[in-house]
């Protein structure tokens, strides 16, 4: 009988409970919504009309809908890159004990990530501006060029700020990332290299990165999933607007104009769910294609 | 080969040896680390220093030291919007949800880890996968429920989608499994504790610093968010700093003293919670991830 007082194991439903509830309605009932609404028209004041797969064909048929699907994947790209190898080569490089000033480069890296995304795009914003940026007068100053340019006239170059400014943002968060990975190695097994005489660079190679494997995964796919939803710093950069002939609208920038300026909430329901798609996509080749890498 | 090496060497030749690994490897190491850390410090120390200038300055020449216009450039900016009222909604909003988060995530990283219920691993797996979904899937559908619920351009509606968040049950689960024997909790049964009861007084406690950790980083996250409350708010009133500094670039473009300053009032506060917490933001961060 005391065995049986003493057993509370349906209170965990209880203690669950809050959680289930709260997330129903507020995280699982409005995606469901969003899943409902893809496949009607709803201009947000009277009520959704049934379409179909209506407007799933609209979407994969908006040039639009390319375009601004291929500024994000290029602008993720062109970041994400560096900022995955850049943050690898930085962390192996502050892990070495004997570095001076360890915490104080971590900190400083990592910074940027924490400042808000929004404000960070409307500085960068303002240092590049064609007349009061600090930038040209800098440059000109110096004399490295004669009149100021135009920067954000310039699509491609746009596209590289947001990814630079990506970078900015999340170099030193991938970088905390792998240091900590780095901390569940063995370190006698890169003393173990080192005393059979390897360099940094094949410890580096051959030790850390087949080690670290699994975490790159991580970074590799939450990235994806973070890249597709690059929003605050292309929209307080080009002031919402997208840049020069919307080179730096991307993806769920799209998806704001379409379904809360344009309120054509369906056709942006249907845009979401075609860009999670995309994200289980890219994420399953992601996986695979480590999973191969591994096994070979 | 060099740690070997100087084992076997006396303290005189070991010191030459270091000295000659200082050389050109060593300084573009710190050459590199050095540039990068100018690069992460240069678009905000600008900042504050084009905080300090009138427009006709900042529209002419580069300048690095500071100016005479801090003030003018505050009284300019109060006159047109109220960015400490933006400040209290943000204080507002991030506490709110980070306090309700927090604990509701204890409540049940705390029911998963020390009952044994039916279904508890289906369930826990169903929650790792909500970490998944990326946020604006559920955007237009939040839209649409708020409008019928009569929430829209309330704080509720960014607050109470924030209070669920998954993250946050799954790195306290990890804590209370590694901090919170069963003996605590059963000794606490023995003396006839109610299980919330011993939750509030007995564990809550213990997760103490864990909670903290996690805190400055959710709070920090609900800080940032932009799109939410840019979508589901309304009144300039009730603008949370990011929403409100982006707006203001659309109204006062050509102001950029008054646009600098108001950047920099949403970024000098996370520059001093940074420069106190960043030992503890940093370790959250990296324990969140590796357990992940």
């Amino acid at each position: 009988m005391f065995a049986k007082s003493i057993r509370k194991d349906h209170y965990g439903y209880y203690f669950i409970a809050p959680f289930f509830l709260i997330f129903l309605m507020f995280g699982l009932y409005p995606i469901l919504y969003s899943l409902y609404l893809s496949f009607t028209n709803w201009d947000g004041i009277t009520s959704p009309e049934f379409v179909g797969l209506g407007n799933y064909i609209a979407v994969l048929q908006d040039p639009l809908f390319y375009k601004t699907l291929f500024n994000t994947l290029f602008i993720w790209g062109v970041s994400v890159v560096p900022q995955l190898t850049v943050s690898l080569v930085l962390a192996f490089i502050l892990n070495d004990k004997l570095l001076k000033g360890r915490d104080i480069f971590r900190a400083v890296y990592f910074f940027p990530n924490i400042v808000t995304a929004a404000s960070l795009g409307l500085l960068v914003s303002l240092i590049f501006d064609w007349q009061s940026g600090g930038l040209n007068h800098f440059l000109v100053q110096v004399g490295l060029i004669d009149d100021p340019i135009n920067w954000k006239d310039d699509p491609w170059f746009m596209r590289l700020i947001v990814s630079s400014i990506l970078f900015f943002q999340y170099f030193g968060y991938s970088m905390v990332i792998y240091l900590a990975g780095l901390q569940g190695i063995d370190p006698s097994l890169q003393e173990a290299a080192q005393i059979d005489g390897a360099e940094k660079k094949h410890i580096f190679f051959h030790i850390i990165v087949p080690m670290l494997r699994p975490i790159i995964l991580f970074q590799i796919i939450t990235s994806i999933i973070g890249g597709i939803q690059i929003f605050d710093q292309p929209f307080t950069l080009t002031n919402g607007s997208g840049g020069p002939d919307r080179a730096a609208m991307t993806s769920i920038m799209y998806l704001y104009n379409v379904a809360f300026q344009s309120t054509r909430f369906g056709y942006g329901a249907a845009v979401a769910f075609c860009l999670f798609v995309i994200i289980i996509l890219l994420s399953a080749v992601s996986f695979m294609m480590t999973k191969r890498k591994s096994s070979s | 080969m060099q740690s070997a090496k100087m084992a076997d060497q006396p303290i005189a030749v070991q010191k030459q040896t270091n000295m000659k690994s200082m050389t050109i490897g060593k300084i573009l190491v710190y050459f590199i680390l050095v540039s990068l850390a100018i690069i992460c410090i240069i678009p905000f120390y600008l900042m504050l220093i084009y905080s300090t200038h009138n427009n006709a300055t900042i529209a002419s020449t580069f300048t690095f030291l500071p100016g005479q216009f801090l003030v003018d450039n505050y009284l300019n900016m109060a006159s047109k919007i109220n960015i400490w009222k933006g400040f209290a909604n943000s204080f507002f909003i991030a506490g709110t949800s980070t306090v309700l988060s927090l604990y509701i995530g204890a409540l049940t990283a705390y029911g998963f880890a020390k009952y044994k219920f039916k279904g508890r691993t289906g369930l826990f797996l169903f929650l790792l996968a909500t970490m998944m979904v990326p946020g604006q899937l559920a955007l237009i559908g939040m839209y649409r429920l708020f409008s019928t619920l009569g929430l829209l351009d309330s704080y509720l509606a960014i607050i109470l989608p924030a209070a669920a968040n998954a993250f946050n049950v799954f790195f306290i689960k990890q804590f209370i499994e590694g901090s919170i024997p069963d003996e605590i909790i059963e000794s606490a049964r023995v003396d006839s504790a109610g299980e919330f009861r011993t939750f509030n007084q007995i564990v809550l406690p213990i997760l103490g610093p864990a909670i903290a950790a996690l805190g400055i980083f959710t709070f920090i996250g609900s800080w940032n968010n932009f799109l939410t409350p840019l979508v589901l708010l309304f009144s300039l009133d009730k603008y949370p700093l990011p929403v409100l500094v982006a707006l203001v670039q659309g109204y006062y473009g050509m102001d950029y003293g008054l646009l600098y300053l108001g950047v920099a009032i949403s970024i000098v506060p996370i520059i001093i919670v940074f420069s106190i917490f960043s030992k503890q933001i940093i370790g959250s961060v990296a324990l969140g991830a590796v357990k992940g």
